[in-house]
């Protein structure tokens, strides 16, 4: 199989590195080749954050390069938009509509790009927008927009609700477990 | 069985497997978390180390008392410890020792982009450099093998996306260690000029010995391409971009082993392909190497030594066709990293950008105090050098500066370089004035213990270094202690430091607002009808805060209460929240 590549996009503190982690464990599971990339240290204190999943019969390098992505995952709508240009023609973007505002436009210096739904998709994009932050905030917490997400890409994947359920279990603390599972079940139907 | 591993989290699987008893090092990314998953199994005793001198210092020792013995660190640590480095090289080992030392070509978390291959050949220590996980559990595993059997410590070189990319390992089984009991040997050891003079001579042995091992070791490996037109010498994170573009297409010579480089295996190499190209991250090593033998690769003249390299700037310069991207047409303001809501720095960084100081800052998440509004550093350099520079900014100007002047550094930096440099104030007396940043514990590298946490790697309590008694001890009479949440304390406590005519030391105290054991206020709430809008709550760069409709808005899934911009609302517009 050809190597296939997700794009996990954010901000740093939202849980792009557990979704990484969960989904990388999972395709190993099915017997692929597969390498994570992450990112650690300055970025993550609240800064655009990126990590890679790539899987196939063998994958070599360990990041995604412009034009490779099959998916752009997105934990927020400006990181969608920031990272277009690495979807591959014909890729998906899966996007949470949550708005977090980065410090240039929290202090004035820029504005919050407005219809940016519209415009990836007026440029030919094929995008998949989720509100992810209230169907966390219905799951029991904000925080669980990660799992939300995770939900709505499942649909994608041909991973079984046993598969997923079980990844999850490895990946988030018991105490947790079900507001995580309630969250990604109402990504997935949503 | 398989299973997805960290780079870093390999290598210290393969020490694990290969009997590593003693484990000592200072955190940075991206090598921290070889040291944190050494400390999770019991066979290993691992610490943090004050520096990196140290963590090597008391590697070596380990390895003289018979123990298999590592010590990791980033690039730049590795200049710190550069001085045993040189000299270990002399002594040779007893039991196994290995360096690992992890660049980051990028900068991705480092103030600088240097390739640390230069020590392997400056200190003639061997180099491996894994390129995935699992190379990285087997090469740490040969390492041992290569540092008893050749009588050298081994260097282990990371770089970012080997460190920090998970890929696929399957672990094995612990192997004892031979015991190895310490012999004293004066000519070995004790590297005084009689005996470093007839040790010398044995490295330079050792390192032909290198050689010939590296022109038939398996870490070196040829791998046939079907056209004979390229032929690509690579290494590390290279090859897999190399792989990715080309396939089997070219015939590639991967080496495992840095340094030294083998001679016959790259000119027969050279010899059977048209044009020899060196593909390689940052600065042209392996292509110096093969100029030095005679031969014209491809290299740096067509691959920038800036930047890391990808997939598709090693197919665009070896004129490869690839898929491009579309981005989409639209200004999107970028996300700089930001102090986090709550932080304890931010109250600080305010005082002294309203004081309009020259601050001299150092390592840590407080770089972030010199981005906009608070704009308040003035110089990052490395480890310690806030302490120490401006002990010389003072003494140069005269004195003129000492009013207006601080260094700003972070609890685990001070312990680190720091308390070098402060006493330098006090022996050679500047009127200096210090601010130690003790959020209690090493942030930016993801919360590891240090000196002055009362904790230890492992996470059991330990004798906790007492940073006032510490100060005070090197000859500064002038130590107090503030809460940054307190604007008021701060200020006050900055004005009068810095009017006092002896050095001073100010330590900024609270712990830092991620830690797990904080307990944070229910978020502020804004009053839209006594906000007049005024923005003054925007002056701390909090990203809680914004300006909505003319009105600041607090985001309360990131407010944590600290209750700093209150401080500075002069119309009661940002209220206490109440408590769930």
């Amino acid at each position: 199989m050809e190597t296939k590549n997700i794009m996990i996009v954010g901000v740093g503190g939202q849980g792009t590195l557990l979704a990484s982690k969960l989904l990388g464990r999972l395709l190993l599971t099915k017997g692929y080749d597969v390498k994570v990339s992450e990112v650690h240290g300055m970025s993550q204190r609240g800064g655009s954050v990126v990590t890679y999943v790539r899987w196939g019969d063998k994958v070599y390098s360990p990041i995604i390069d412009k034009g490779e992505a099959d998916f752009i995952h997105s934990f927020e709508l400006l990181e969608a938009a920031r990272w277009t240009e690495y979807l591959k023609p014909g890729g998906k973007i899966i996007t949470n509509t949550q708005q977090v505002n980065p410090m240039p436009v929290i202090t004035g210096a820029a504005s919050y790009p407005q219809g940016l739904v519209e415009k990836m998709t007026e440029a030919g994009m094929d995008v998949d927008a989720i509100d992810a932050l209230s169907l966390a905030e219905e799951a029991g917490s904000a925080k669980a927009v990660n799992l939300v997400l995770m939900g709505r890409l499942a649909k994608w994947f041909d991973f079984t609700d046993e598969e997923w359920m079980a990844a999850i279990e490895k990946s988030v603390p018991a105490k947790f477990l079900d507001m995580n599972k309630k969250a990604f079940a109402l990504g997935r139907e949503a | 069985m398989k299973t997805l591993m960290l780079g870093n989290e390999a290598v210290a699987r393969g020490l694990y497997e290969a009997g590593c008893s003693f484990v000592s090092s200072y955190p940075g990314t991206p090598s921290t978390e070889i040291t944190e998953c050494a400390a999770k199994y019991p066979e290993i005793y691992a610490e943090w180390a004050p520096n990196e001198k140290v963590a090597m210092e008391a590697a070596f020792g380990a390895c003289l008392a018979g123990k298999r013995s590592f010590c990791g660190m980033k690039h730049v640590g590795l200049n710190v410890a550069a001085d045993p480095l040189f000299t270990i090289s002399y002594t040779g080992v007893n039991a196994g020792m290995i360096i690992a030392v992890a660049d980051d070509a990028g900068m991705h978390s480092s103030q600088n982009e240097q390739d640390s291959r230069h020590y392997a050949m400056a200190a003639k220590i061997p180099m491996l450099e894994p390129a995935d996980s699992a190379e990285g559990l087997e090469f740490a595993k040969l390492a041992y093998e290569l540092s008893e059997q050749f009588d050298t410590p081994v260097l282990l070189k990371m770089c970012t996306r080997v460190a920090h990319s998970q890929s696929v390992v399957e672990p094995g089984e612990r192997v004892e260690a031979p015991a190895k009991p310490y012999e004293k040997n004066g000519p070995k050891y004790i590297m005084m000029p009689g005996n470093a003079k007839r040790r010398h001579p044995v490295v330079e042995e050792r390192t032909n010995a290198l050689i010939a091992y590296a022109e038939t070791t398996p870490l070196n490996r040829v791998e046939e391409g079907s056209d004979h037109k390229m032929g690509i010498i690579t290494s590390s994170t290279s090859y897999q971009y190399v792989k990715e573009v080309c396939g089997d297409r070219f015939p590639v010579l991967k080496l495992g082993m840095i340094w030294p480089m083998p001679e016959k295996l790259i000119k027969d190499f050279a010899a059977g392909v048209e044009q020899l190209v060196v593909v390689e991250e940052l600065d042209g090593f392996i292509e110096a190497h093969c100029r030095n033998m005679g031969l014209s690769p491809v290299g740096k003249d067509t691959f920038s030594c800036i930047d890391e390299l990808n997939q598709n700037t090693v197919a665009e310069k070896l004129g490869i066709p690839y898929e491009k991207g579309t981005a989409l047409q639209e200004s999107i303001p970028p996300r700089p990293p930001v102090m986090c809501a709550g932080c304890p720095h931010r109250g600080l960084f305010y005082t002294l950008a309203k004081n309009k100081l020259t601050v001299l800052g150092d390592i840590g998440c407080y770089t972030l105090g010199a981005v906009a509004p608070l704009a308040a550093i003035d110089t990052t350099i490395c480890m310690g050098a806030s302490v120490s520079g401006l002990h010389g900014f003072n003494k140069a100007s005269g004195g003129a500066t000492e009013g207006k002047s601080v260094a700003v550094i972070g609890d685990s930096t001070f312990m680190h370089s720091g308390v070098t440099g402060l006493i330098n104030i006090a022996y050679n007396e500047s009127n200096s004035t210090v601010i130690i940043l003790d959020n209690s514990i090493t942030g930016m590298t993801g919360h590891q213990q240090n000196p002055t946490t009362g904790f230890n790697l492992k996470g059991d309590p330990c004798t906790k270094i007492d940073l006032e008694s510490l100060c005070r001890s090197v000859g500064i009479k002038r130590v107090r202690v503030v809460d940054p949440y307190n604007l008021a304390e701060c200020d006050q406590a900055v004005k009068e430091e810095l009017a006092a005519n002896e050095p001073s030391v100010i330590i900024s105290r609270r712990p830092c607002a991620l830690l797990k054991y904080v307990k944070h206020k229910a978020p502020l709430i804004a009053n839209s009808d006594k906000c007049v809008g005024c923005k003054s709550c925007m002056r701390i760069g909090c990203p809680a805060i914004s300006i909505v409709d003319g009105k600041a808005k607090i985001d309360n899934t990131l407010c944590v209460g600290c209750g700093v911009c209150q401080q500075l609302c002069k119309f009661d517009a940002l209220e206490t929240g109440k408590e769930a």
